[in-house]
């Protein structure tokens, strides 16, 4: 008996639950299996380089917190950096050491989220993505203590911060790095020897270290295929080269890898806050800023590793008010280029896994 | 992250496709002609190890629009940046680095939908943000909001 | 068939003859399973929620008790929405289908001694006949939708359906032999010793088999929700949704009654009434499926074949083996006892390391 089959074209999104957002995969099944997959994207798409080109530099700022709103305080970083090098404004020395715990604790809540959004896609119900967020909170509360805010915090000026820690902030730091690694060695229990979830993730997914290389794949999804490139060390920005951390890299580059690595930089941000918060100097946290910036014509590029992976912010001033163009390099976009070749010949279960240990965030996709 | 001198670079370029092949801006960066670009990036990929396109976009300069490539070499830790000028304000042009890096796939596309500079030589370009039929170029200066 | 109609098997000492029996326990039956099945919802979500460090649903009523009944009528007042280009008649069929199949399992459940709606001879035969039908309901649901994820949901089940049920009935089997019985009443009746002390290998098959059966993590593949959304009830909405999820409880009602029938020994147990220590082996059957759905994450189609039919069928066979021996030989219970959780012990301690191995060495 000759059995015609065709082909079977799936919408997954953009209303989908595994797809972090307004995503869509247009995949092309047979069976289960994935034979053709084209990223669809752009449904959270608000102008944001454009409108930067209509807002004075200090508002700016905010506009950046939009951009990836799980790790806001990264990108406010990257914005403030490029416009200090724009304008050559000094930044205090504790307001450097201020800005590494902020950035490391929003890696921390960052990575936190994608293990659990992963696991999720793995298909546990809830447990680990629940655990995460339990910690997640606690970081939250600490960036609600000095920003008041608790999503998009608004924090970073430039030369220094908007305003200094309160005196209830570095005792609540202590006692987290003091409970993280139970609760990670509790989170890796769960997760790092179970069968199951070793079976859906290894050798799922993976991203050989030639293509992430050429593919210019950056973060913990360069990372997970074996490339030790980490923008804090190869390109220093505020006082990273003072701070002692390791790079954790993957081995394969496979799903598992990419978890693995977001677990290590956990640790290791943890580490870095710990140093952070022990020689904290005394002093200033905000240089002087004329109100209204008008940088030198010019043009400046800063790059930070955002939890994302490499995260560019390109400013050209013409000399106004305004910036001339603004320009953000997105990771998470980027990061999606051969999602296409990690997936082709798998099921739609691991399709799911692979796009969940990549992990980006569409508000910064779309931009 | 160090840089290379550009000026090595420079010299090195025009060793290989004569005088013209590079200058040095007055900015930063080296200023390559857009019909040379593909032969000098293949060279400064495969000859200099500049492996990792790092990030890619355009400015709107009214006059000219202007392509920046920032390309990174893993291995020795170096990154440099390419100025690349397309003068057509109807159609601008430019060869497309997919070939050389694959990373500049998505990059591409996002200049071609925000600041409408076409890229020769790959599957022909669609818009990744904005909807097909979307009028004009939002990142051009006569875009008004 | 004949036995069925002409000669009901009655139940000792129950007055009014049969006709009020069936009256009085078809009425029970319902009521326990539509309680059941509410009290369950409450209980998972709010089980679910202590494993998760966080509260459940608390607002409606003590403890969020009438949660279930609120959503029931949120539930039953929305608008019922057919696909445009679906089968309408099956798609109206598929929910009542799988329903009233999984409602007549109770009939045959013994809830104390005698107290059976009826106590066929082939009771085991009639659960695991009738355990199929809500498949074949889910199959039609997904077929009727007219849309791709129900579609995939529903061919899931199917190539679940051939995967867990020869497992099942072998494990099945086990039972049978030891209690020289297919009826319900029977199996409850020479459970002197619980039959899962005496095979521990069977109850273990029967359980997963059963997670299988029921759509439960890990084998909750048919309505995977981060992958196929809800797989076969994508399309369902109002009533006919109630009566899909409802189904889905009931179904889960039905295998921690048939664990706790078939290897606990159902209503028996000291000092308390049997249906106390019924209703007590069968909230601690669900809460271990719903430690179970809490803990693991989802094994993918082709994992869980290879997991059924290289994992569990060999399983059930090593169990039909040594329950043969035990039986056929008179050895003491406690032969069984230990050479089953010896060879559960090994065998699972093997298969854990080739599943550790990654992916490479379970796929099909």
């Amino acid at each position: 008996m000759n059995v015609k089959t065709e082909p079977l074209a799936i919408n997954m999104g953009p209303l989908h639950p595994s797809t972090h957002g307004v995503f869509r995969m247009l995949a092309v099944l047979d069976g289960e299996v994935i034979v053709d997959l084209e990223p669809v994207f752009g449904y959270l798409h608000r102008g944001i380089e454009k409108l930067a080109e209509e807002k004075t530099y200090k508002q700016v700022i905010p506009l950046t917190d939009r951009l990836d709103y799980v790790s806001s305080m990264s990108n406010n970083l990257v914005y403030v950096l490029a416009v200090e090098k724009l304008a050559g404004i000094e930044v205090p020395e504790r307001a450097q050491h201020i800005r590494v715990i902020m950035a490391e604790l929003q890696r921390i809540a960052s990575h936190l989220m994608a293990i659990g959004t992963w696991a999720n896609d793995l298909g546990t119900f809830f447990t680990p993505f629940m655990y995460m967020f339990r910690e997640r909170e606690k970081i939250i509360d600490l960036f609600e203590m000095v920003s008041g805010q608790r999503l998009l915090y608004n924090y970073l000026r430039f030369g220094g911060l908007s305003h200094d820690l309160p005196d209830e902030f570095l005792p609540a730091v202590r006692k987290l790095l003091k409970v993280m690694p139970g609760y990670l060695n509790e989170y890796e229990e769960l997760l790092k020897e179970n069968e199951i979830v070793l079976a859906r993730s290894m050798g799922i997914g993976v991203l050989p270290e030639e293509l992430a290389i050429n593919a210019s794949a950056s973060g913990p999804v360069l990372r997970g295929s074996g490339v030790k490139w980490d923008i804090r060390k190869v390109d220093p920005y505020s006082l990273y080269q003072h701070f002692d951390f390791d790079i954790p890299t993957g081995i394969t580059g496979d799903s598992y890898d990419r978890y693995r690595v977001r677990l290590e930089e956990i640790r290791q941000s943890l580490h870095i806050i710990d140093q952070a918060t022990q020689d904290l100097p005394a002093g200033e946290v905000k240089s002087k800023v004329p109100l209204n910036l008008r940088p030198p014509r010019g043009e400046a590029y800063s790059h930070i590793e955002a939890p994302r992976g490499e995260l560019g912010c390109y400013v050209v001033s013409d000399g106004s008010t305004n910036p001339y163009r603004f320009h953000i390099r997105a990771p998470s976009l980027i990061n999606l280029t051969c999602l296409k070749d990690m997936v082709m010949g798998l099921k739609i279960a691991d399709a799911i896994v692979t796009f969940g240990s990549i992990d980006i965030c569409m508000a910064e996709v779309d931009r | 992250m160090t840089n290379p001198t550009e000026a090595e670079v420079i010299t090195a370029i025009r060793e290989v496709f004569g005088e013209g092949a590079a200058k040095l801006d007055d900015r930063s960066g080296i200023l390559v002609p857009v019909d040379m670009w593909l032969r000098v990036a293949t060279y400064l990929c495969k000859d200099r190890g500049f492996n990792y396109l790092g990030d890619l976009t355009a400015i709107d300069y009214k006059d000219h629009f202007e392509i920046l490539y920032r390309i990174i070499s893993l291995e020795k830790n170096q990154s440099l940046l390419i100025r690349v000028e397309s003068t057509d304000r109807e159609h601008p042009e430019a060869p497309s680095v997919i070939t050389i890096w694959r990373g500049a796939d998505f990059m591409e596309r996002e200049v071609y939908d925000l600041m409408g500079i076409d890229f020769l030589g790959r599957s022909p370009l669609r818009r990744i943000f904005l909807w097909e039929g979307f009028e004009g170029y939002p990142l051009r200066k006569d875009f008004s909001l | 068939m004949r036995s069925f109609i002409n000669y009901p098997p009655a139940p000792p000492d129950w007055p009014g003859g049969y006709w009020w029996h069936w009256l009085v326990f078809t009425l029970i039956i319902i009521a326990f399973v539509m309680t059941m099945a509410l009290i369950f919802i409450w209980y998972e979500r709010r089980l679910v929620g202590r494993f998760q460090s966080r509260l459940g649903p608390n607002r409606a009523g003590p403890f969020g008790f009438f949660q279930p009944v609120a959503d029931a009528i949120k539930i039953l007042t929305k608008e019922d929405i057919i696909t445009s280009r679906g089968d309408r008649v099956i798609f109206w069929i598929a929910p009542i289908v799988g329903f009233v199949s999984v409602v007549m399992i109770f009939a045959v459940v013994p809830f104390w001694e005698g107290a059976v709606l009826v106590d066929l001879d082939a009771g085991l035969l009639f659960v695991l006949a009738m355990g199929v039908i809500p498949s074949i309901g889910i199959f039609m649901a997904g077929w009727a939708s007219n849309n791709k994820y129900a579609l995939i949901g529903a061919i899931r089940e199917v190539a679940l359906l051939i995967s867990y049920e020869i497992p099942m009935g072998l494990a099945l089997v086990g039972v049978i032999l030891m209690a020289n019985s297919l009826s319900l009443e029977g199996i409850v009746q020479a459970q002197e010793i619980p039959f899962f002390v005496l095979q521990p290998l069977g109850f273990f098959v029967f359980l997963v088999a059963s997670l299988a059966e029921i759509n439960r993590t890990p084998f909750d593949l048919i309505e995977a929700d981060s992958e196929i959304v809800a797989g076969y009830n994508i399309e369902y909405s109002g009533a006919k949704f109630a009566v899909l999820y409802l189904t889905e409880y009931v179904e889960a009602l039905a295998a921690s009654v048939l664990l706790s029938t078939l290897f606990l020994g159902g209503w028996r147990g000291p000092i308390l009434p049997p249906v106390i220590w019924f209703l007590i082996k069968v909230m601690a059957m669900f809460t271990l499926i719903v430690w179970i759905r809490s803990t693991l994450p989802r094994l993918r189609i082709d994992q869980m074949m290879s997991f059924n039919w290289k994992f569990l069928l060999p399983l059930a066979l090593i169990n039909l083996a040594v329950v043969t021996l035990v039986v056929f030989s008179s050895l003491p219970g406690w032969v069984a006892f230990i050479s089953g959780s010896l060879v559960l012990i090994i065998y699972l301690a093997l298969w854990s390391v080739i599943f550790r191995r990654g992916g490479k060495f379970v796929q099909t």
